[in-house]
């Protein structure tokens, strides 16, 4: 069966979406995910859909979906590369994705993601530092 | 051209982003005419247990259009008013679809009998 | 056979121009200031060639014909120049009628015998005339209409300047009353210079913008959340006093939009965002203080 693939680069998972997605396929994709995140203990989630012309309701909503899970899964998420036109239409549409982290391009989500990782281990380790005292 | 499966709605978006092109629309008025596309098609195979989808270009004086028609012969929408309404939906979905692809055309219509079933018809114009 | 007109206009060629000229200088209709007379002498004389041509065969009254393929040009380029030289299309067009006297002139003289023909020809020169003159307004009118939407194009594309302002900021300042169609344009070339420029804020200065209605309120919204969605934020500044009571009063939600007073708040507010300083800021201050 035809699948997106997930990359590991270090603590992120990284997932482009490159083809014109069926529901099916964007179904898979969250459980693909989410199963993902739990077998590697990733922090973070990038997903690049800078090739994806068209972001209809059922998509923008198994977008805010995937962010949700992964929080859950104490993982954050960051969609980057939308399209102008593509960001133009959903907010005509009425969707404006709340719960969702933007940047850019891959590299800018990148950076977004180790700098929220870094603040969460940072508190971590002060978090361990008072439990010695 | 029919709507009977997922992957139908990725080829009616193809036709869809095809004839916008043919039409000329910019980069923008095509991506909003094939996301209007996409949702009334999906409302098609969900809530109208499948159907069928015109495509026609207009031309009228000198602007040029492109009208969508969705015909289904599912159960029929009781209350439109209702179903255009941001935030309703009797599926699972997020009530964008009917509101939301309407606020992506220029032209909408809706005549849907109860037990009969549906048709919409959009129109943009470049 | 030939045709009369063709005829008289072959057998008086320099009568023709000099009186055409007459008729012009007199009417007042010539301009110094916008032609010199020799560039006038030889448009007339070209023309009245032109006509001669035209005219030999067939029918007079038919101008789209092959026949008078040249003449059209001729008077197509004409209108042009001169509606570019800010003649009117009344003037443009005079210059065929005033050569309607000099013509029936010539050939009432050279058929004095038979009034029938003079009339007919009469008739026919007239048409003849009429249809070129209406031409070369059409032509002007035409010119006039291209201008007027190369103009509107670049007026469009000139109020929605996208300045980079630095490393990662942009700036959009706008001026003049928004609509939803230039709303449109100028969110669409915002977005587009964001992902061209790697921008990561945007500011959207209102400044120049004189009132702000429920629907410019949305749009601007809408652009803030586009710009979001995209990955960059959008800082609007610049809303003046009239246009905050305005945005109160209708009940529009600027919630999650950032707002500054004037262009230079925004710019600061964005470096701070992007953890950046200008080190000129620095000697300004001490020069303050000083």
């Amino acid at each position: 069966m035809e699948r997106i693939p997930i990359l590991r680069m270090g603590r992120v998972l990284l997932v482009t979406i490159q083809v014109d997605m069926h529901d099916q396929l964007a179904v898979t994709l969250q459980d693909d995910l989410t199963a993902k995140i739990v077998e590697t203990g990733a922090g973070g989630v990038l997903i690049d859909i800078s090739s994806l012309e068209v972001v209809d309701s059922f998509i923008g909503r198994i977008l805010g979906n995937i962010a949700t899970m992964s929080r859950v899964l104490d993982a954050q998420t960051v969609v980057v590369g939308m399209q102008p036109a593509v960001a133009i239409t959903l907010v005509e549409l009425g969707m404006s994705l709340p719960g969702i982290r933007t940047a850019l391009n891959v590299e800018k989500g990148m950076t977004l993601l180790q700098a929220s990782m870094d603040a969460d281990e940072v508190v971590l380790e002060v978090a361990d530092a008072s439990l010695e005292d | 051209m029919p709507i009977r499966s997922a992957q139908d709605l990725v080829l009616v978006r193809q036709a869809v982003r095809t004839w916008s092109a043919e039409l000329k629309f910019s980069l923008v008025e095509q991506t909003k005419m094939v996301t209007a596309a996409s949702e009334l098609a999906r409302n098609t195979l969900d809530y109208g247990r499948g159907g069928h989808v015109t495509l026609e270009m207009l031309q009228e004086g000198l602007r040029k259009g492109l009208r969508l028609s969705f015909e289904d012969k599912g159960p029929g929408i009781p209350d439109i008013d209702l179903a255009l309404r941001d935030g309703y939906t009797s599926g699972g979905g997020m009530g964008l679809g009917l509101g939301g692809a309407r606020r992506l055309v220029n032209e909408f219509d809706i005549v849907s009998k109860v037990g009969e079933g549906t048709r919409v018809t959009v129109t943009r114009w470049k | 056979m030939t045709t009369r007109i063709h005829a008289i206009l072959k057998k008086y060629p320099s009568e023709l121009l000099t009186e055409w000229l007459n008729v012009m200088t007199t009417g007042g209709m010539r301009r110094d200031a916008l032609m010199k007379e020799a560039e006038l002498r030889e448009q007339c004389a070209e023309f009245l060639r032109l006509l001669t041509q035209a005219t030999e065969q067939g029918n007079l009254t038919d101008i789209t014909g092959a026949s008078f393929t040249q003449a059209r040009e001729m008077l197509e380029r004409l209108s042009r120049s001169r509606s570019l030289q800010g003649f009117s299309p009344a003037e443009t067009a005079t210059f065929i009628f005033s050569l309607k006297q000099p013509l029936f002139d010539r050939l009432r003289g050279e058929y004095a015998s038979q009034p029938q023909v003079v009339a007919e020809e009469m008739w026919t020169a007239t048409l003849l005339l009429d249809r070129l003159g209406l031409y070369t307004t059409e032509v002007h009118q035409r010119a006039r209409e291209e201008v007027i939407m190369r103009q509107q194009q670049e007026m469009l594309e000139l109020s929605t300047p996208v300045v980079q302002l630095w490393d990662r900021i942009v700036c959009l300042p706008l001026i003049g009353t928004l609509d939803s169609g230039r709303t449109q344009t100028v969110m669409e070339t915002l977005l587009q210079r964001i992902v061209e420029t790697g921008a990561e804020i945007a500011i959207i200065d209102i400044t120049g913008v004189p009132t702000v209605d429920t629907l410019t309120a949305q749009h601007l919204i809408k652009t803030v959340t586009a710009t979001r969605l995209m990955g960059a934020e959008c800082v609007i500044s610049g809303i003046r006093p009239q246009i905050a009571q305005t945005i109160v009063h209708l009940g529009v939600d600027l919630a999650g939009v950032v707002t500054k007073s004037s262009v230079a708040g925004a710019f600061n507010w964005a470096l701070k965002r992007l953890n950046q300083t200008i080190s000129a800021q620095q000697s300004l201050r001490a020069s303050g203080k000083a």
